[in-house]
């Protein structure tokens, strides 16, 4: 064993993050100091991060609240769930941050962000076929926001148009809170046959370690330690650049077929991306769930720059890597094929009988250590959490009081303000830098609620994905916040006609130091498992990015939640827009006077306080089971969920899609009618034939149903009240982004 | 004898797999060629799909004019064969020297996705038989660097003697001069266009299903042949 230079000295373990009691618990384990790269290993393989120590005990409930289910192919646990839509067809989907990153080096951050979600779900044997992307900044008008939006979204675009995968759907949230916290969310979608499932496992002593793909630079050093799991100070992230990843979409692209080439012609038996933690992670994770040793010469991995050190090596987050591990015989076929796809493949070591992970550079061994060691017994951490005080003012501080809109004039002025208000308007101007048509598989996407992909060209089946969440009903009620992300996204896939399955998440938080910001994140993760069990739901896998904050100011607690769904049919999708003049139009369920943190009290008051809408579990699956059952006879013309904004905004987009108008009539307060964003609701329309068995579908499932007009014309007129048109709609939603974005 | 429309992959194409499902739904035996090969295996027709060939690195279109079955390409449409170049496809004939002019960053400097509108200019090619002149479709546009440009004498070559086959309508996506979305050679068997008529074979994953026509003019255009 190498030992470091001078044995007596401080050992550098606080500045690559590691605390006291974990340097002490790595020297125990093995019996004697680190070397500087088993401690660098342990530094990224324990950091937040990758080693969720501080989520842990909380995320525990996803399994244990877990619905039973039988279409749960792979679990939790695995790069990403597996999911089984019938037809031999297995889905994987997840979402992942990559919050940090973007803030510092926006393009390349956010790029780098799909490129790893992708890689997750290749590693599954799953063809990527499509991403969403979940994105947050601070005000639109912020100094920093052209840098970061521009960046971000050409960023996400540049990486996944190249890849040739459609984006599919998302959302775009602009709030103070993000400023200098900006939240990167990025999911992908993959399809497989159920035979074609693959792991992550390195199994069977004197199979070969094969590294696949980009050569290993000095990017992304520390990327999951210093970079991810610390909060930024007030000078902001610039000088953290060199710990930021460089994508090349190309050869991702290339890679993508080549593995899934390796994959159809049965070549490897187990195989790993690398992302977070380079590869530390992937040599101790296979490892360690195969239950082998390994042994990898260092010298062996091509470098861009020959003078890295092993330290570098281990670490670096170079990206558009995978470690596969392929039986002797195997080998020269799978160079082969890499050499025809131009991806660069080397054998860099073996599995072994050991149990040991061995890791030799220029002739010396600079690793001995247990894998699981890196990749499964990191530390675990209970960490104190308490209600802040403040949370009680902030409940007692509720929107009864703000002036509300009374004439027809001032609900339309109300209207327009809120119609292109930053978080309500148009998106086009971020989704038409996003490739929505390649594959050929996309049936719905941007603007409609969910984005819904038929799979494979031979069969009518889809699946339906909608992402969302809401920082502000988060920051009132953390646990009911997260109810209503889960809501939202499964009330969106449910528009579409499709069945909701399973679910991902990521959980965006501040520091898991600060008790204030773990009662927020114990309390939403209590929520998501209480709500997927209530659903029937279960949680396939996800993320968890903390130290979203800039000294002692955390952003919104903001769990993002997709859903996925299945529909046998994709020719029976029910799209957000007014088909046609003449339609009915309908909306299902209850509407309360529900102002808590809605865009209404945000835009026009600048207030956030309160109680958040009250989340309808029950109400949410019979509304489901309505829009379904709808769906599948085809009686609806267009389903648009109610959500931000309320039915007035939920009336506009309609009639927007396809410059429809719309005419309503509205009992009771039409101002509640209009704005609340009470949960469990949908706007339907049909024809008139199809209007009685429609409502009987409504009747059998104990929904609140109310007619509220016809579509047609082109204005969006309530009656009595005010018209507006659909021209002076169309402006004010489509002109905000561009305005502030250029 | 079902016609044989055969698709190219070069490392980095991303449309090919749509191309190749466009010519199997027009009817013709879809083939995919590989761009390493001196082989375009007797197909009657050749597309060089959309994407980012090598990373579009230098140039788009630029490496990918130089790949080993380019130089097949090339020759077997100087003989006649026809040829259609989408999107990065287009930007790879510009660059072989197939097609006048070249494809340069869009006016607005983001990449632009949307159901675009487009006057057939002419209907006297190997793949707009199908359509009247003067008529409207609408496919998809999606690109970074579609933005069509050549020298005033080219264009106003082009425009004399016929040679502009699309016209972008309803409003320019990118700054092409003279709303150019697509071109042809003197011959008519070589037409390069930035939309993308291959997703726009099915209502249900399209605007339309106003690109097929494309397709089936090909294969009609070898019934006549």
């Amino acid at each position: 064993m190498s030992e470091p230079d001078q044995p007596h000295a401080e050992q550098p373990y606080a500045e690559l993050g590691l605390k006291d009691d974990e340097y002490q618990r790595i020297c125990a384990i093995l019996g004697r100091r680190p070397t500087d790269t088993e401690l660098a290993m342990y530094s990224v393989m324990w950091s937040e991060h990758c080693s969720y120590k501080s989520s842990k005990v909380h995320l525990r409930q996803f399994g244990e609240k877990a619905p039973e289910t039988d279409v749960l192919l792979v679990g939790m646990g695995e790069n990403a769930g597996v999911v089984d839509v019938g037809d031999g067809l297995a889905v994987t989907f997840k979402v992942e941050s990559h919050n940090h990153p973007s803030y510092v080096e926006p393009y390349q951050g956010a790029a780098t962000g799909v490129g790893g979600i992708v890689r997750d779900i290749l590693t599954m044997g799953a063809r990527p076929i499509a991403v969403m992307d979940s994105l947050r900044f601070g005000e639109i008008d912020h100094p920093d926001s052209r840098r970061l939006v521009g960046g971000v979204v050409a960023g996400v675009g540049g990486y996944g148009n190249c890849l040739g995968l459609p984006n599919i759907g998302g959302e775009v949230v602009f709030d103070p809170s993000y400023a200098g916290n900006p939240l990167v969310n990025a999911l992908c979608l993959g399809v497989m046959r159920h035979d074609k499932i693959q792991l992550a496992r390195a199994e069977g002593a004197g199979n070969k370690v094969v590294l696949l793909g980009a050569k290993t630079g000095r990017d992304g050093i520390g990327g999951v330690s210093v970079l991810a799991s610390a909060t930024f100070n007030e000078d902001g992230g610039p000088s953290k650049r060199p710990s930021v990843q460089v994508g090349d979409p190309f050869t991702e692209k290339v890679l993508i077929e080549c593995c899934l080439e390796l994959f159809e012609r049965g070549l490897v038996t187990g195989i790993q991306d690398l992302g977070g933690a380079g590869l530390s992670c992937a040599t101790s994770e296979t490892a360690s769930h195969g239950g082998s040793g390994m042994r990898v010469d260092l010298d062996l991995v091509p470098l861009r720059e020959a003078s890295m050190t092993s330290v570098e090596v281990v670490t670096s987050e170079s990206q558009e890597r995978m470690l596969a591990i392929v039986r002797p015989d195997d080998v020269d076929e799978v160079l082969a094929l890499c050499a025809r796809w131009g991806v660069l493949a080397t054998v860099i070591g073996e599995v072994t009988e050991t149990g040991r992970l061995e890791v030799r550079w220029h002739g010396e061994v600079v690793v001995d250590v247990p894998p699981a060691s890196l990749a499964d017994e990191g530390p675990v951490y209970e960490r104190p959490f308490a209600r802040p005080a403040e949370q009680d003012a902030l409940a007692a501080d509720t929107p009864d009081s703000l002036t509300r809109p009374r004439t027809g004039d001032e609900l339309a002025d109300t209207l327009l303000r809120l119609v292109g208000s930053p978080n309500l308007a148009s998106r086009r101007w971020v989704t038409e830098q996003y490739d929505r048509y390649v594959l050929g598989g996309t049936v719905l996407a941007m603007p409609h609620d969910s984005g819904v992909v038929r799979l494979v060209d031979d069969s009518d089946r889809g699946v339906a994905l909608a992402l969302d969440g809401n920082g502000r009903y988060a920051r009132l009620d953390p646990y009911a916040g997260a109810q209503l992300a889960l809501a939202e996204a499964y009330r969106n896939v449910s528009t579409s006609g499709s069945r909701p399955l399973a679910v991902t998440n990521c959980l965006n938080f501040g520091s898991p130091e600060d008790p204030a910001v773990m009662w927020q994140f114990a309390e939403a993760t209590r929520g998501l498992a209480d709500g997927c069990q209530e659903f029937g739901v279960p949680v396939t896998g996800g993320n968890v990015s903390f130290y979203n904050q800039t000294g002692a100011t955390a952003i919104h607690p903001t769990p993002v939640v997709g859903v996925l769904g299945v529909i046998d049919d994709v020719n029976s999708r029910v799209p957000s827009g007014f088909a046609a003049a003449g339609d009915v139009v309908m909306l299902l369920g209850d509407t309360d006077d529900e102002f808590g943190g809605s865009e209404w009290a945000w835009v026009t008051h600048g207030h956030l306080g309160g109680r958040p809408p009250r989340p309808r579990l029950a109400a949410e699956r019979q509304l489901s089971a309505v829009l379904q059952a709808a769906a599948g006879e085809g009686l609806l013309t267009c389903a648009h969920d109610v959500s931000d904004g309320g039915l007035a905004q939920t009336l506009v987009e309609a009639a927007l899609v396809n410059g429809v108008g719309v005419t309503v009539a509205i009992d009771g307060d039409p101002f509640v009618a209009l704005f609340s964003e009470s949960a469990a609701r949908a706007v339907v329309t049909c024809a008139d034939a199809d209007v009685d068995r429609v409502l009987e579908i409504v009747a059998e499932h104990d929904v609140a149903v109310s007619r509220l007009g016809r579509t047609g014309g082109d204005t969006m007129e309530v009656s009595g009240q005010f018209a507006v048109s659909l021209d002076r709609l169309r402006e004010t939603h489509e002109a905000t982004l561009p305005r502030h974005l250029g | 004898m079902t016609a044989r429309i055969g698709v190219v992959t070069f490392p980095g194409s991303l449309d090919d797999r749509d191309a190749l499902r466009a010519a199997r739904a027009a009817g013709a035996e879809p083939v995919a060629l590989w761009h390493g090969d001196h082989d375009l295996r007797g197909v009657d027709a050749v597309v060089l799909p959309g994407g980012f060939s090598y990373g579009d690195y230098l140039r788009a279109g630029a490496i990918a004019s130089f790949a080993p079955i380019m130089a097949e390409v090339v020759a077997a449409a100087r003989d006649g064969l026809p040829v259609l170049g989408i999107c990065n496809g287009f930007q790879v004939l510009c660059e072989a020297g197939l097609l006048p002019g070249a494809l340069i960053r869009n006016a607005g400097l983001h990449f632009v996705c949307r159901d675009q509108r487009l006057r057939v200019e002419s209907a006297d090619t190997a793949w707009t038989s199908e359509y009247a002149a003067g008529a409207e479709i609408v496919v998809p546009v999606k690109n970074g660097e579609g933005r069509y440009v050549a020298d005033e004498q080219t264009l106003d070559e082009l425009e004399a003697t016929g040679r502009v086959v699309f016209r972008y309508a309803g409003g320019n996506p990118n700054g092409a001069l003279r709303d150019i979305a697509g071109i042809r050679n003197e011959a008519g068997n070589v037409v390069g266009l930035m939309p993308h008529p291959e997703h726009a074979i099915d209502p249900l994953t399209g605007p339309s299903a106003d690109g097929l026509g494309m397709f089936v003019s090909v294969l009609k255009s070898f019934a006549a042949a």
